[in-house]
């Protein structure tokens, strides 16, 4: 009843999108206002219901465009009207698949971060923060709505920054603090790195922007796109440099190289915030904008070549990283850095459909990844220093070392026994993202580098690699943190999170067990995006190259129980296994191989050095050249200012010679 | 004509012993009077050629040159005698503390 | 009475009966004294409501022009002459709003000698909508030299221990590019015969172009020195630094946009020619402003002196656009001095309120304010990021346009964009560097018992703040103010740049 009054004529619910985006708006709003005086309950559930119902307009949107699959685009307000470029909202098979996905499981992550943020604030000792945790999400899900639903490159960019500043606040929600809890300016530092990274890669989206505007007249997608062919022939350099320009901002936003640093760092902020925006969401927005500019990037393949390059390096790059790291969320962090190289590549080859169905199921394992390692650091956490509420008085008589961190593996082990249903939905979304049949990812990765292979070898033979060692780092994980005997107090006493936590584990390890189904055995996927895409890849599973990388798959994570769990580490304080084997190797992957190093050195020192420079040179040299100006006008006047002698006679005689010698002037001319 | 130029000459000799005694002269009501001594040996001649030329002009200037004189010496009267009430002397020498 | 009918004259000298209200009241009753001041203040503000209302937006020349003989000599004419066009107006409606904001703000900030503080507050106010409303040379010259004694006395009275030196730079500084522009204009008046500015325009200016350019270059010099463009900025930063909060707020807001509206008004306006011939120089200059501002702000350890720099780095940008000569970048200059206005306004609050709580500036005596002050921190994050041009918030709207006009320019290029956009990266740096050190990071111990911000305050911020997200939003009402006046503005300079080449 309700539904049918809110169509419009055309019987469709296009023109309810904006409220995609102002559902999370009222939301913030609301929590913003009365945020204190709400109460946390309250607060979690304006947040949630505001999440919620933004994810009900992309369901109403999935339902139209089942039956007009063509889309609409729904204006709004005007807006940068010298540009004639309006607030209009896209809804196509693309925009709703990602309005889908970030509203799906951004809601499922609003549900965990109520138990979860219950718990962190308090451990935090600020529970006056609960509320500004959740009007910073709801803004979040807003700025990826405007990201993924505006018709214009311009729009995209609001969406674009705008996801880039929930990142910063969220990653600095704890700004006095550092990742062990330590007061620290280090969490208000890894905020400030990831918006100036992003930033950078935003420079270039920028410049891209404004050549493609001063080529093609117009930045809204439609328009662009049905020139783009014409514009290929007149300026044959200009879709280059413009796609080149926009990889720049994708390698900012979706952690690529040479702009991924910021990622790993990213993981101060609380885990439902790496779940859902350096995970499952923000950081993908990178593979739609390219997917959504698929016509400019198949009129250049050396566009594509490049784009399918950077994704796979880094996609082998951070699988190195994440296996010597420590830190459980630094392991997800480079994994994820890794995934999306994979999809990176994926565009870069044109395998749109590929990348969609990889970004999809990625949200859905690595969100649940992160809420499953969220959900060990605070069983660890509480057992480590229980809340009053819980018994908290015992908190000192724990045998912990002082440098215990709740983040470290090495302090872990034998988790599986105290919390099972972390564990089993842990194992699920590992076992996922290593690619293991017939779990999500192996149909998505298995696609990548089925349609990598035919295009760009070098490509797949990278990602080959990059599959290997993420299967490896994957089960050293597992083995590090559940199996094993627990190597601290904290570990053998874990508790299991409450049911708010648990459940959307639960819900998340089915959908990643499940979700190949959308693209396989029958391909929804494809025929679905191919109404915006324009193509209809083969989907079909390839036997070869699948058997290929389920066998590296299977065997690469036999070889992480060979070496993690079969002798598993017995103190927190043994050396890595990997260490004596891989010796100066696996050295400088735990060190991340000095890039962050190098970049300080080479870029930020320098560029420090070169401020306090420019500002020594305006107090000395700009500033002094007008001070000098008005120090010689007043040493000139002060020796002139002698001729002032006071007496009046004295000028009475200088008058009298100045008449005298005006005199001898005029009658000697 | 010729007594046109008697008339300047007288100018010119009263404008001179002007000069000198605002030269000499230390006693600021002196200098006062010289100026004015000047400043009237400046209107003789603005009369003498109004009365040459027949012209109008020179006779006016003569009455600004009046209003200006009579204006200096009401302001400058009354700044020598506040000197004078506070240094007991009018001696210009003695006033030169107003310099660079 | 035909004189006050005209709402320009209504709004510009109302003020002043502020000030004879003011002058009857006696000085003990600071209170009444200070809500004449924001009620007078506030009523020019809907004066200038009034005009808006009254304005043709698809009118591109002077409206509600009132025009009569002020003084004859030697067979000149000079006028006093009041008209406002899309150029002026935001710059007129910013200046009524940001004037009984500054007064407002300084509720507490300002005990001693409250009667001369607000008076020189409504006295510059006249000073400051003439300078944007004249139509004459000499009335302009007239309001331009009349806003400045003011601001002398505001920084020379109320300022910080160095603000004599610093009251005594500013004005002479200033005075240097005046001399100049005075005779310009002596000249430009004496030889086209008059000094009417719609009669100038009219006619166009009739001088060889070595003529104009020196014309254009000694009103460029008094601008310059006003804007601050790179290198003749070291003013500001003393005078700011010693300003009191509502002087810095004026200064900022206002005092500078006078600099970029005489460029745009008379320099682009009268000589188009040679404003064509100068943009490059002018925009590289403009373009070194922006990297070397943002540059050394990162450097400040001043709170005041680092947002003092960043105008700099933001009024390069203003100058970037105006010199873009097309609609696109003199559209988007003109949005950015609104925006450069209420942002460094807002910012020089933000140091004020945090200046009068705890008498420092030092950037590295702050951290974690955000989790004491939350409402402080919030308005404080939501202006920075204005300030650094987040999509969305108003500063964006601005760059985004003057950075587009830039590339598409026909006397700069893209070359001019991809160096002047490196400041937005810059910005980036110093703004969450500044935000890092204040309001991040533990809080030292001294800083617990900090009250949040008071009604009063939150009124102020929550005004600016609306603005912010106003233009971020929906700039489309700015810009059509603005759009008439600019094509045609734009149309000229490009009709010249046709006949240079």
């Amino acid at each position: 009843m309700f539904l049918s009054e809110a169509m419009n004529q055309t019987g469709t619910f296009f023109h309810l999108v904006p409220w995609a985006v102002l559902f999370p708006v009222l939301g913030l709003l609301i929590n913003m206002a009365f945020g204190r005086r709400m109460g946390e309950k309250g607060v979690a559930a304006v947040a949630v219901t505001a999440s919620g119902l933004s994810f009900v307009v992309a369901v109403l949107m999935w339902l139209s465009l089942r039956a007009q699959p063509a889309g609409a685009t729904v204006p709004f307000l005007s807006w940068m009207t010298p540009v004639h470029i309006a607030w209009a909202f896209r809804v196509d098979t693309l925009s709703v698949t990602m309005m889908l996905v970030v509203s799906g499981v951004g809601t499922l992550i609003h549900l965990y971060a109520v138990g979860y943020m219950h718990y962190d604030v308090r451990y935090k000792g600020d529970p006056g923060r609960y509320a500004r945790f959740f009007v910073f999400l709801n803004l979040f899900i807003a700025a990826m709505m405007i990201l993924v639903t505006g018709d214009s490159y311009l729009m995209l960019f609001v969406g674009w920054e705008g996801v880039g500043l929930c990142s910063y606040l969220l990653i600095s929600f704890w700004f006095e603090y550092d990742t062990k809890g330590n007061l620290s300016l280090a969490n208000a530092k890894a905020g400030n790195k990831a918006f100036i990274a992003n930033r950078i890669g935003d420079f270039g989206f920028l410049l891209g922007m404004f050549y493609m505007f001063s080529v093609f007249g117009t930045l809204n997608f439609g328009k662009v796109f049905s020139e783009a062919p014409t514009v290929a022939q007149t300026h044959p350099q200009a879709i280059l440099v413009i796609t080149l320009l926009l990889l720049l901002g994708v390698t900012g936003k979706s952690a690529q190289i040479p702009l991924y640093v910021w990622l790993p760092d990213a993981m101060a902020g609380p885990t439902p915030v790496s779940a859902l925006i350096h995970a499952a969401t923000m950081v993908t927005a990178g593979v739609y904008l390219i997917a959504r500019s698929h016509v400019l990037y198949d009129l250049v393949p050396a566009a594509q070549h490049t784009v399918a390059l950077v994704g796979a390096l880094t996609a082998l790059f951070a699988a190195t990283i994440a296996v010597a790291q420590n830190d459980i969320k630094k392991v997800l962090a480079y994994s994820t850095i890794s995934q999306l190289g994979f999809m990176v590549a994926a565009v870069g080859v044109g395998a749109y459909v590929a990348a969609m169905f990889h970004l999809i199921a990625h949200a859905f394992f690595k969100a649940l990844l992160f809420l499953a390692a969220g959900s060990v650091i605070i069983a660890l956490e509480r057992a480590h220093h229980p809340l009053p509420e819980e018994g908290g008085h015992d908190a000192h008589h724990n045998d912990d070392p002082p440098d215990f961190d709740p983040q470290d593996m090495r302090f872990m082990g034998g988790l599986r026994k105290v919390i099972p249903i972390t564990f089993w939905t842990y194992l699920i979304a590992g076992l996922t993202l290593a690619g293991i049949p017939p779990l999500a990812a192996f149909f998505s990765k298995d696609e990548i580098i089925a349609d990598t292979k035919a295009a760009f070898p070098l490509v797949y033979w990278l990602l080959v690699l990059a599959a290997f060692l993420t299967a490896f780092y994957i089960g050293r994980q597992i083995f590090l943190v559940f199996f094993g005997k627990p190597r601290s107090h904290a570990a053998a006493h874990a508790k299991e999170s409450p049911w708010t936590m648990t459940s959307v584990l639960v819900v998340l390890a089915a959908l990643s067990a499940l979700g190949g189904l959308l693209n396989w055995p029958h391909p929804y996927l494809a025929e679905w995006l191919g109404h915006t895409l324009g193509e209809v890849e083969a989907a079909g599973l390839n036997p070869l190259v699948a058997g290929t990388s389920a066998t590296i798959a299977i065997v690469s994570f036999l070889l992480a129980w060979w070496v993690y769990g079969k002798r598993p580490l017995q103190s927190a304080s043994q050396p890595d296994p990997l260490q004596r084997p891989l010796g100066w190797l696996f050295t400088a992957m735990q060190a991340k191989w000095w890039v962050d190093e190098l970049y300080w050195a080479v870029v930020i020192n320098p560029y420090i050095a070169l401020c306090r420079i420019a500002a020594a040179f305006d107090v000395w040299v700009i500033d002094a050249i007008v001070n000098d100006t008005a120090w010689l006008t007043d040493f000139v006047g002060e020796k002139i200012a002698r001729w002032q002698t006071g007496f009046v006679r004295n000028y009475a005689l200088s008058v009298f010679v100045g008449v005298l010698l005006i005199f001898t002037y005029l009658l000697w001319r | 004509m010729v007594l046109t130029n008697y008339l300047l000459a007288l100018s010119a000799v009263l404008f001179i012993i002007g000069v000198a005694g605002v030269l000499v002269r230390r006693n600021a009501l002196v200098i006062y009077m010289a100026i004015e001594l000047m400043l009237n040996a400046a209107n003789l001649a603005f009369v003498a050629f109004a009365a040459e030329f027949g012209a109008l002009d020179g006779q006016i200037a003569v009455f600004f040159v009046m209003t200006v004189a009579a204006a200096e010496v009401a302001v400058g009267l009354a700044i020598l005698v506040t000197i004078f009430r506070t240094r007991k002397s009018v001696d210009i020498d003695t006033l030169h503390r107003l310099k660079g | 009475m035909d004189f006050l009918m005209n709402p320009l004259n209504l709004m510009t000298f109302f003020p002043l009966v502020g000030v004879a209200i003011i002058l009857l009241i006696p000085r003990e009753r600071k209170d009444a004294i200070r809500w004449v001041a924001v009620v007078t203040s506030l009523v020019s503000f809907f004066i200038s409501l009034w005009m808006l209302s009254m304005f043709h937006a698809q009118n591109p020349n002077f409206q509600m022009v009132y025009d009569k003989i002020w003084m004859k000599t030697g067979g000149f004419e000079i006028h006093y002459a009041m008209g406002v066009d899309g150029l002026s107006i935001l710059l007129v409606l910013l200046t009524t709003l940001l004037t009984p904001i500054s007064i407002f703000s300084a509720w507490t900030a300002i005990e001693d000698r409250v009667k001369e503080f607000t008076i020189a507050f409504l006295v510059m106010e006249v000073g400051m909508l003439g300078v944007f409303l004249a139509l004459d040379l000499f009335t302009f010259f007239v309001f331009w030299e009349f806003s400045l004694v003011p601001m002398y006395f505001i920084i020379g009275i109320w300022g910080g221990p160095r603000r004599t030196y610093s009251a005594i730079k500013f004005m002479l500084y200033t005075m240097v590019g005046s001399v100049l522009m005075l005779l310009a204009i002596l000249w430009l008046g004496l030889s086209q015969g008059t000094f009417y500015l719609p009669d100038l325009l009219a006619k166009g200016v009739n001088l060889p172009l070595h003529l104009q350019s020196w014309l254009f270059l000694a009103f460029a010099l008094a601008f310059a020195i006003k804007v601050p463009m790179w290198p003749l900025h070291s003013w500001l930063p003393d005078a700011h630094v010693e300003a009191p909060t509502a002087g810095s707020v004026i200064l900022a807001g206002v005092l500078l946009k006078m600099g970029t509206y005489g460029f745009l008004r008379f320099n682009l306006s009268l000589f188009p020619q040679a404003s064509v011939k100068y943009a490059v120089p002018i925009a590289v200059l403009a373009i070194i402003g922006i990297i070397y501002g943002a540059m050394v702000a990162y450097a400040q350890k001043d709170f005041k002196k680092l947002v003092a720099y960043t105008s700099v780095s933001h009024l390069g940008f203003v100058m970037l656009g105006l010199f873009a000569l097309n609609p696109l970048g003199i559209e988007g200059g003109i949005l950015q001095m609104i925006n450069h206005g209420l942002s460094t306004g807002a910012l020089f609050l933000i140091v004020g309120v945090i200046y009068e709580r705890t008498h420092t500036r030092d950037l590295n005596a702050f951290g974690g304010l955000w989790k004491i002050m939350p409402i402080y921190g919030a308005f404080s994050i939501v202006v920075a990021l204005s300030s650094m041009g987040l999509p969305g918030l108003n500063g964006f709207i601005g760059e985004f346009t003057i950075l587009l006009g830039a590339f598409k320019s026909p006397v700069l290029g893209p070359v001019f964009t991809i160096f002047a956009a490196t400041g937005i990266i810059l910005a980036a740096v110093y703004i969450l560097v500044m935000l890092q050190k204040v309001f991040m990071g533990p809080v030292k111990e001294k800083n617990l018992g900090l009250k949040d911000l008071n009604w009063r305050e939150i009124t102020v911020f929550a005004v600016l703040t609306l603005f912010i997200f106003w233009i971020g939003l929906h700039p489309a009402p700015f810009f059509n103010l603005m759009g008439p006046s600019v094509e045609k503005l734009a149309h000229g300079l490009q009709a010249a740049a046709v006949a240079m080449h």
